[in-house]
């Protein structure tokens, strides 16, 4: 077994201090221990983005990140995205664009939604479009949920 | 325009009937009921499932394609702390399965890289991982087969014992007299075409849980998508009858024809739960995705189209070569589509169709979304294109003077009773401007500059209404409503993300005026729902809608007659509406639904609204000889890519599709336009990126960074025309729907990479490298060559 380490950060907003083995991933962390299974396992290689999450307002693939890095720091899920009463925004457009069809990669793919639509005003269809590129879909072709993203600007504008 | 305009609308016949009526939910846009709990992670996939007790199965890949087993030792791997069980090929001796009964779940013998030859169950997957690495394995390589000409020969090594000369599956089909339609052709094309290995790349690896109980039965949870055949062919692989398995479907993520067979991860997660007693998970890495579950089919084709001077078609034939793999599953049946679209792809007098699958020891092929079709019209469309160029006629006139119309029946007997390939061509034509477009690119090739433009226009038949090749293609339905108007339906559909969740609630509310919200779907358990064949085939809306349908009326039937019963009011002149039972005439509300169910439960005789119904549609058994009307409807659509050539990188930019469709009736009109989004994101990948590169049986590019999917950016937009055909059969008029945007999008972009270039590529995918190259060997006609086209770029 690989030696343990505590780490103490903020998952979804509230505090969590726990041991974890030094190489265990953030992915397995989050399915595994913490029961989060929202965050999807699809290639473990950061090459399809399914395991997208928030780590200090910014997107990281969770199965490229070791868990003991995650000491200090704010760790946001698709689970920590909504309110207990309703959907965020960025999921309910999701829904009411049809973009979800199978579904395994829309809470990556929503989490990076959110981030892009979050972190540039203003966005274009061409910028969402580049920005989601690391998010892979096999239902969709991606026309949806370009919509929903459009959807979302546009009522924030 | 409105880009996803229905041709006709108005010519809504259950509309005029209820010019009474509210609002009908049909063509309109519902939400897929399953999309809030999945776009906020609480969906709990297959994947995600932990069960009490459960141990990690994973399995040992023989990693060589030929070999035989000396020795295999597992006497370390037993002896690890946390190790339950393992199994190898002794423990699967004799329990052979698949369509010919040429696989086991563990193997003695090494005919494919994947080959499973041992499997552990264990605590957890680290400890799984570390007994594979202990078991010890002696292979003797043995010389192998790694191509299907290769099989063919004399000398070849054997792969399996009972099937001589490595020859698997054969098909034929002749119709009319070839030579005297050759001899009677002016121009006949003849080419090879060479489509490739691809596979689906579902999202979600691929899963099983399985654990049997102290009776004997199995439960699988798994992500099979024919959960009733299923039984039937899991049953052999682990010597238990098909009566004692119960298939549970959990939410799965993408399946796309790869979960319509058993595949060995199965009856191993089967085999294991057995040996333990306890639950077992087996689930891929993405790296064992790739190179154990199935591909679509390669082939080679050679292909002959004749026609005359005047533009009528003479004859089509096909000479097929499939490469089988190692093993046979549903991937060396593909002629029984191949042939319908050799025979029934525009109006085509005489037919001559052969096939023939060799062994080798590659990757095996499983179903595609596209079946057999994709591989086939890859050829017709770019043939049809290339005659009309011979014959020196407008593609668009060429493809319109030989399309069928309604009412005719083609040579294998597929009756075309609302045929619109008239109109798709046409609709799909004029939206685009292609005639105008293509001579202007093709005039264009010979002006310098560095990116051409091209256009190109493709379409394609398929069954629209399921095909019969099982003795049934039906499906069961059950119905009740409860005393609070909420109704359960109990289908044997599967919903696979397809969205048959969103088409069976619309149809449902329709009928019994309730919300769509007030309508659940039970159709994940074989002990609970009725039979279906699956979902494949573009069968599900068609098949399973229809079901539902009928049985929503039967049970409007009984609430109305409950309702005359109880209320007085003659039952012919009532509706359902919005949550009551109404005047038909004026829509004034009689009584509560909710209400009036209570009433006819809780009375002197008292009823409780539940119906079954089993839907079989008229079609006709494939049969022996494929003359036969197999499919309940069949459908058409055209689509015209748009394209910009990079003449020096050979990269092909997408830049537009149109598609035309004949989808019968639009029923959920969101789902619809998903559907063939998605079903074009798929044949766009075939057409230019994915290509599994298997080298003497071993895939080089076992991930997605090796293996490219199409990504966002390169998805083009997508203008969606539906032709309403209004199908007699189908439910309200609908056809099915989502095998055409994958089979006819490839071609399309063939023909408009030779409209821009001249070059034509035969084996997909139109890779940077291979039209580069194309354009550098043959040169564009009288356009610069790359070396003249990139000093020209430097100075743009």
């Amino acid at each position: 077994m690989s030696p343990k380490t505590e780490i103490r950060f903020k998952l979804n907003g509230r505090e969590l201090q726990l041991e974890v083995p030094v190489t265990m991933k953030t992915l397995d962390l989050l399915r595994e221990r913490l029961g989060l299974t929202g965050t999807k396992y699809a290639c473990g290689e950061g090459e399809c983005g399914a395991c997208t999450v928030q780590v200090d307002g910014k997107t990281v693939n969770s199965c490229l990140m070791y868990a003991v890095d995650l000491d200090g720091r704010e760790l946001l899920t698709i689970e920590g995205l909504r309110t207990p009463q309703a959907l965020h925004p960025v999921q309910q457009a999701f829904v009411d664009h049809g973009a979800v069809q199978c579904g395994f990669c829309m809470p990556g793919m929503i989490m990076q939604a959110n981030y892009l639509i979050e972190n540039q005003p203003g966005l274009t269809r061409e910028q969402a479009k580049r920005g989601l590129e690391g998010n892979l879909c096999r239902c969709t072709g991606y026309t949806k949920v370009l919509d929903a993203v459009e959807s979302v600007v546009q009522s924030k504008a | 325009m409105d880009p996803t305009a229905s041709s006709n609308p108005s010519s809504n016949p259950s509309s005029k009937a209820r010019a009474d009526a509210a609002p009908s939910l049909i063509g309109q846009r519902v939400k897929k009921p399953d999309a809030p709990d999945k776009a906020t992670g609480k969906t709990r996939y297959i994947n995600d499932m932990v069960l009490p007790q459960m141990l990690i199965g994973k399995v040992l890949f023989a990693g060589r394609p030929h070999a035989r087993i000396v020795r295999i030792d597992t006497t370390a791997a037993r002896a690890l702390p946390g190790v339950h069980a393992v199994l190898t090929g002794a423990d699967a001796a004799g329990l052979k399965f698949g369509f010919v009964r040429d696989n086991v779940a563990l193997k003695d013998r090494v005919r494919c890289e994947h080959d499973e030859v041992a499997a552990v169950a264990a605590e957890s997957e680290d400890i799984a991982a570390r007994a594979l690495a202990l078991i010890e394995v002696e292979y003797e390589d043995l010389p192998g087969v790694f191509t299907p000409e290769a099989g063919a020969r004399d000398d070849a090594p054997q792969i399996h014992d009972n099937f001589p000369g490595n020859r698997s599956l054969r098909f034929e089909f002749k119709h009319g007299d070839l030579a005297a339609a050759e001899a009677g052709s002016d121009f006949i094309v003849d080419n090879v075409f060479r489509p490739h290995h691809v596979t689906h790349c579902c999202m979600g690896t691929s899963c099983a849980i399985a654990d049997f109980d102290h009776n004997g039965k199995l439960t699988i949870w798994t992500q099979t998508q024919y959960p009733y055949n299923y039984k039937m062919d899991l049953a052999p692989a682990l010597g238990i009858g098909p009566g004692d398995i119960r298939v549970i479907q959990p939410p799965v993520g993408g399946a796309f024809g790869s979960k319509l067979d058993v595949y060995p991860y199965e009856p191993i997660a089967a085999l294991l739960a057995k040996k333990t007693g306890r639950p077992v998970k087996v689930l891929y890495t993405r790296g064992e995705e790739f190179k154990a579950s199935p591909t679509r089919q390669a082939a080679i084709i050679h292909m002959r189209t004749g026609c005359t001077r005047e533009g009528t078609l003479t004859f089509r034939s096909a000479d097929v070569l499939l490469d089988n793999g190692a093993y046979t599953s549903w991937g060396p049946t593909i002629p029984v589509i191949m042939m319908r679209t050799t025979s029934g792809h525009y109006r085509v007098p005489v037919v001559d169709f052969k096939a023939q699958a060799i062994y080798t020891n590659n990757p095996y092929a499983g179903s595609f979304r596209g079946y057999g079709n994709v591989q086939t019209t890859w050829a017709t469309a770019q043939q049809m294109d290339m005659l009309a160029d011979l014959i020196g006629m407008e593609p668009l006139d060429f493809h319109l003077k030989n399309a069928q119309l309604s009412g005719e029946v083609t040579p294998q007997k597929s009756y075309l009773r609302e045929c619109a390939l008239v109109e798709c061509l046409q609709t799909a034509a004029a939206a685009s401007d292609y005639s105008r477009k293509r001579r202007a690119y093709a005039a264009a090739r010979t002006q310098p500059g560095r990116f051409k433009k091209g256009i190109g226009l493709a379409s394609s038949i398929h069954n629209a209404g399921g095909a019969k090749i099982h003795k049934s293609d039906g499906i069961g339905t059950i119905l009740k409503v409860d005393d609070y108007a909420r109704v359960t339906v109990i289908t044997g559909a599967s919903e696979i993300g397809q969205g048959i969740d969103a088409v069976i609630t619309l149809i449902v509310a329709e009928e019994l005026g309730v919300p769509t919200e007030h309508v659940t779907l039970v159709n994940n358990d074989s002990d609970i729902a009725p039979w279906d064949v699956g979902v494949h085939a573009s069968r599900t809306t068609f098949i399973a809608g229809n079901g539902a349908r009928r049985a929503a009326l039967k049970a409007k039937a009984q609430i109305l007659a409950g309702a005359e019963k109880l209320l007085g009011e003659p039952a012919a002149g009532l509706a359902l509406r919005g949550g009551a039972v109404v005047r038909a005439q004026d829509g004034k509300e009689i009584i509560k639904l909710e209400r009036l169910l209570r009433q006819m439960h809780f009375q002197a005789e008292p009823e409780l609204v539940m119906v079954t119904d089993y839907y079989e549609p008229k079609s006709e058994p494939e049969g022996a000889s494929h003359v036969s009307d197999h499919s309940a409807a069949y459908a058409h659509a055209v689509h015209v890519a748009e394209i910009t050539v990079d003449t020096l990188t050979g990269e092909i930019k997408v830049d537009k599709v149109t598609v035309a469709q004949d989808v019968g009736r639009v029923i959920n009109r969101m789902g619809l336009e998903g559907q063939i989004e998605g079903g074009l994101a798929i044949g766009l990948g075939y057409a230019l990126s994915e290509d599994m590169r298997i080298e003497e049986g071993r895939l080089k590019n076992a991930c997605f960074r090796d293996y490219k999917l199409i990504t966002a950016p390169e998805m083009p937009p997508v203008e969606m025309h539906f032709i309403e055909s209004m199908c007699a059969e189908g439910p309200y008029g609908a056809k099915g729907i989502s095998e055409l945007p994958t089979i006819v999008i490839a071609p399309a972009v063939a023909n408009a990479l030779a409209n821009a270039t001249g070059v034509r590529i035969f084996d997909p995918p139109m890779s940077p490298e291979k039209v580069a190259r194309a354009i550098f060997e043959q040169g564009l006609p009288g356009a610069s060559q790359p070396e003249a086209a990139a000093r020209e770029s430097a100075t743009v």
